[in-house]
């Protein structure tokens, strides 16, 4: 098989500008999907509302493209509905952590068997450009002419705080390590979130003078660094990349089941 | 025939009736007056394989239906009050995507937190207009245990037949009242089970494309066929368009496939309406009150009579001119500021002869209440 077989090529073009991150994702996802061998009638993908959430269109997998912020609680339904089935959430930073940081914590708390990848360009790009919690303090946004005065979330001591047994970074310059993460995520029995900083030249790249797409992702490579990497010690602005979390617990779906094993003996 | 006989309140009827009809999935989250739904579908559901999830709040309980829904379940969720407001987005959204579940709304009183544990009918328009955009929508209510029984069999039935979220409008009063209930035998009540394609593994399979009844075949998520659900307009793939046609015909379809069914969708009962002169309209506890009214006044000679609504949307105008037409009086006895009587004065010929009977105190609307507005339209005074 190869990433076209995944394609869903009636739905193309696409609506993501030229040199946004999400394709990257994409790309990687199938690579990561077809490296699995997983079977496409065995994968639901759920996404919200956003540029992100477009993804789910162009895939060929059972697709369900909900609304904004609200993809994790769908998943929830049809994952415990039907607990056989691989479900994959690819969600925007506004998405996930603004309007949907209920779900998102709480679907980390049960740690149900969901792998949620937070596609993170730090703005609102299908609104054109207003800035989201993953912003960041004094950068632009057409909601923040002056300068962002929020603080922006963590997302990966967020999943962690709320109980995600998977919790990963990475971005979409480090392709092959986005791949790996991706596939570990996938096979992981629990809630996995894989945070990944995929650029916006359109919006946040232009309101932030930082350039095109290639020197947004030279700046992935610049400022991020592996987990515990001695850097990070010297300069602690740098972002730490890689698996923070991978731990056995056990999964919402399969308590369900033991549950209902007991009440029926009863 | 051994048939089961229970006191229960009315939530637990409709647990009842719910199983009975085959749910398999509920999502909710704890509000008053509903909680008891949620409380005995939490014990009942394990038992029988099915699932039951508490979610984090009432607009994701409404989402994880209509996810659960998608593979095949029939699935429904359960509310009042504020949590109804906060589901109205995502019932846009199963409208919209056509997946059939079933939202219980046991009404309470007043506007935002109001009053909880009292009585009112209040929702009746948001159950209509809650959520954005031109739409249509089917909500069932009942006025005694053994009807909402039956029209929470009937709303999974019809949520089947036109892929629709249904809505059941119940009162605090029928829903911890307590009466007693003969439980049905299996077979008893025709169930709709969901309408699967017939296209194989191979060919084509159009989630959209309605059939030349109407209706559209349904495959489960997680089957053989793969394709988009999408709450933007789509097309017959169920992939987004913004071509105008596309949208004008989807807009079409939504609306139509229960408008244009109202005769076939909408229940009602009558009571004494054959030479009725006065015509009380009413529905859920309210028509309690009115028929105990018509009892008694018949009792007495007066030519009174009751048309009990159990369909209030698809609002069946036409049936309801029909039947008011010889009348001199009709009366809407409802507990909120007329959201029934102002629809049924578009319906029916005369407006000038109808007249509201209605309490908005979170008390339930009493015989006597009913009677001060008869003495008042025949001049006695109250
Ligand atoms: S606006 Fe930004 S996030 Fe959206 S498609 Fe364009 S580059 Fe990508």
């Amino acid at each position: 098989m190869s990433v076209k077989d995944y394609l869903r090529e009636r739905y193309m073009p696409h609506l993501w500008c030229a040199g946004c991150g999400h394709g990257i994702v994409m790309n990687n996802l199938i690579r990561a999907i077809i490296d699995l061998g997983l079977s496409k009638n065995d994968i639901v993908m759920v996404t919200g509302i956003g540029c992100s959430s477009r993804i789910s269109g162009y895939l060929d997998f059972h697709t369900l493209h909900t609304l904004h912020g609200r993809a994790l609680a769908f998943a929830t339904g049809v994952k415990l509905a039907r607990p056989e089935l691989s479900i994959i959430v690819p969600m925007g930073d506004g998405d996930a952590i603004a309007i949907g940081g209920n779900h998102f914590i709480h679907a980390a708390r049960r740690n149900i068997d969901v792998t949620a990848i937070i596609m993170n360009n730090s703005i609102y790009g299908m609104t054109g450009g207003q800035f989201s919690p993953l912003t960041g303090h004094d950068k632009k946004a057409t909601t923040a002419p002056f300068g962002s005065i929020d603080h922006p979330f963590d997302t990966v001591r967020l999943a962690m705080g709320a109980g995600a047994s998977f919790v990963a970074r990475t971005t979409t310059y480090h392709v092959t390590s986005m791949k790996n993460i991706l596939k570990k995520a996938i096979m992981h029995k629990g809630f996995s979130v894989v945070e990944i900083l995929s650029q916006c030249p359109t919006y946040f790249g232009k309101k932030n003078n930082m350039g095109n797409a290639v020197d947004m992702l030279n700046d992935y490579k610049t400022h991020t660094v592996p987990i515990g990497s001695k850097k990070k010690k010297e300069n602690p602005d740098l972002i730490e990349r890689g698996i923070f979390v991978q731990e056995e617990r056990e999964e919402y779906c399969a308590e369900y089941e033991m549950l209902v094993k007991k009440v029926k003996k009863e | 025939m051994n048939k089961k006989k229970v006191f229960v309140q009315g939530n637990e009827a409709c647990v009842e009736a719910a199983l009975y009809a085959g749910v398999d999935f509920f999502a909710g989250y704890p509000i008053t007056p509903s909680t008891e739904i949620a409380e005995q579908l939490a014990y009942r559901l394990p038992k029988k394989g099915g699932k039951f999830i508490q979610m984090e709040d009432e607009i994701s309980s409404m989402c994880a239906i209509i996810g659960a829904s998608l593979t095949g379940l029939k699935s429904m969720t359960a509310t009042s009050g504020p949590g109804f407001t906060l589901k109205q987005e995502a019932i846009g959204f199963a409208i919209m995507a056509e997946v059939p579940c079933v939202i219980v709304n046991v009404q309470r009183g007043g506007l935002s937190t109001g009053l909880p544990t009292s009585v009112q009918q209040g929702d009746v328009m948001q159950a209509r207009w809650g959520t954005h955009g031109d739409h249509s929508i089917i909500a069932l209510t009942a006025s005694n245990h053994q009807d909402l029984f039956a029209m929470t069999i009937e709303a999974f039935n019809l949520a089947e037949t036109y892929r629709t979220p249904v809505i059941l409008l119940f009162d605090a009063v029928i829903g911890h009242m307590r009466e007693s209930l003969i439980i049905p035998e299996p077979g008893e009540l025709p169930l709709v089970e969901r309408l699967k394609t017939s296209v194989d593994e191979k060919t084509n399979y159009h989630p959209y494309l309605p059939r030349e009844d109407g209706r559209l075949p349904m495959s489960d998520f997680g089957g053989v066929h793969r394709y988009n659900v999408t709450g933007l307009m789509h097309d017959m793939w169920g992939f987004p368009s913004t071509d105008p046609r596309v949208a004008y015909i989807l807009m079409h379809h939504l609306y139509e496939k229960i408008e244009g069914h109202v005769n076939e969708i909408c229940r009602m009962k009558e009571f004494y309406l054959e030479d009725a002169n006065c015509i009380l309209i009413s529905y859920g506890a309210s028509a309690r009150s009115a028929l105990h009214v018509v009892q008694s006044r018949r009792a007495r000679g007066e030519r009174l009579g009751l048309l009990e609504l159990q369909t209030l949307w698809p609002f069946p105008a036409e049936a309801v001119r029909q039947k008011c037409e010889r009348a001199m009086y009709v009366i809407v006895v409802e507990m909120n500021l007329g959201q029934i009587m102002r629809v049924v004065k578009r319906a029916i010929d005369d407006p000038n002869k109808l007249f509201l009977a209605n309490r908005i105190d979170g008390e339930l609307i009493t015989p006597q209440d009913i009677k001060n507005m008869l003495r008042m339209i025949y001049g006695k005074g109250v």
